[in-house]
């Protein structure tokens, strides 16, 4: 039992990131990288509206009719998010702004989705919520990486702080404007995605 | 008056692409853009259903849901400001709209649905559908403002995942590292697309 909790809480990490393997909720991943507040705070948001939605999915598991249950969960899910959208509004003004649109999109982030569809309908409320963390938490560590790497490379700082001084303000370090735009997430995310499979090669695809 | 919502068309289509400046319906523009037929027919798919849900959200944004909409229907309910339904009704609708859609084309366009079909349900929750009806709340756009957009929109994502299925397709002849190979690769496609895609950037009607 302890080895299954184990497992559904450190698989989604690096064996079965939902991200880099399942191919799922790269959506919000990318917009939301250029800093590391922003970054975090989505982070959170994902992890709890996951871990949230599989609870209630898995304890109205046996309940839902199975051919209207794509809708109960995306209301389950849609219901979730207003409430983080609304917590976030309250309590982090500035970032929220920031966020924009990309916290209504949770709602279509496919983790959430495909963990509700995929393991809270099978399994047991406490598993299914150890394993809604888990995947949430394999979602902010890619999402944390990116936004580290962008947001040092391009504007020297992290959480705000400047760590490099700019060339700008008298320092030695010339910010890469690339790291700032879309492109940048894309190729760090297929960088990632290549060094997880050099790591352990038996992600690669035959393709 | 014309110019304007051309003007609009343009930005969508390209210069804020839903795919490769917002990085909005990721999810299939990666896994179904392995063959461009299937790419054509995804994208013709979310081309028309963003033509119709945004409008639709539209009106029920402009009547039903931002401060003081329903003072239409009674004096009183004027007072009432339910926007923070908003993401539950947008989603909802889109989930009911494409459900219509899908049946009106098997009644009555029978060859087209037998081409779409398999995408429509996808396509639900695809999150540049949602994400074109919050940007038009966000931007404010008016009925006819939101009609060009959710079509602009709709073009620009169906352009850029038939251009990547393209590439993609030419790629299988190519020799990539091991560990590069499916995901890796077409996320770095995609970035040099998106390069591409900025020098549109500048561009003013």
């Amino acid at each position: 039992m302890a080895a299954t909790v184990r497992h559904a809480l450190t698989d989604p990490l690096f064996n079965n990131n939902p991200i880099a393997l399942q191919v799922l909720g790269i959506c919000s991943a990318l917009a939301v990288t250029t800093r590391m507040d922003t970054a975090l705070v989505m982070s959170i948001a994902v992890i709890a509206v996951t871990a949230l939605s599989s609870l209630f999915v898995s304890l109205l598991r046996n309940q839902i009719p199975t051919n209207i249950r794509i809708i109960v969960q995306l209301t389950i899910i849609a219901s979730l998010v207003i409430v983080t959208d609304q917590i976030l509004k309250a309590y982090v003004f500035e970032i929220s702004k920031q966020l924009s649109v990309f916290v209504g999109l949770i709602i279509t982030n496919c983790i959430i989705m495909g963990r509700a569809e995929a393991y809270a309908m099978q399994n047991p409320p406490s598993l299914s919520l150890i394993d809604g963390i888990g995947n949430g938490l394999g979602y902010g560590l890619i999402l944390m990486v990116t936004a580290f790497i962008r947001e040092l490379l391009g504007s020297g700082s992290l959480f705000g702080a400047q760590v490099l001084p700019l060339a700008a303000e008298g320092g030695w370090y010339t910010p890469n404007g690339l790291m700032v735009l879309s492109p940048s997430a894309f190729f760090i995310i297929g960088g990632l995605i290549w060094a997880l499979r050099a790591w352990k090669p038996e992600q690669a695809e035959a393709d | 008056m014309l110019e304007a919502y051309l003007s609009l068309a343009v930005k969508a289509i390209f210069v804020e692409n839903m795919a490769l400046a917002f990085f909005l319906g990721m999810c299939s523009f990666i896994a179904v853009s392995r063959k461009v037929d299937t790419a054509i027919g995804l994208g013709a798919a979310v081309i028309f259903v963003l033509s119709v849900t945004v409008p639709m959200n539209n009106l029920i944004y402009q009547y039903l849901l931002s401060d003081g909409a329903l003072a239409w229907v009674a004096p009183g309910l004027g007072a009432y400001d339910l926007s923070f339904l908003g993401f539950l009704t947008y989603i909802g609708t889109i989930a009911a709209m494409v459900q219509i859609v899908e049946m009106t084309l098997d009644r009555f366009m029978p060859q087209l649905h037998a081409a779409l079909g398999v995408f429509l349900p996808l396509i639900a929750v695809n999150c540049a559908i949602l994400g074109a009806s919050l940007f038009m709340v966000q931007r404010n756009y008016g009925l006819a403002g939101s009609a060009v957009f959710g079509f602009g929109s709709g073009v620009g994502w169906a352009l850029a995942i038939v251009a990547l299925a393209g590439i993609r397709e030419r790629l299988r002849y190519s020799n990539v590292p091991a560990g590069l190979r499916g995901l890796g690769i077409t996320f770095i496609l995609t970035g040099l697309m998106a390069i591409g895609f900025m020098a549109f950037a500048g561009v003013q009607l």
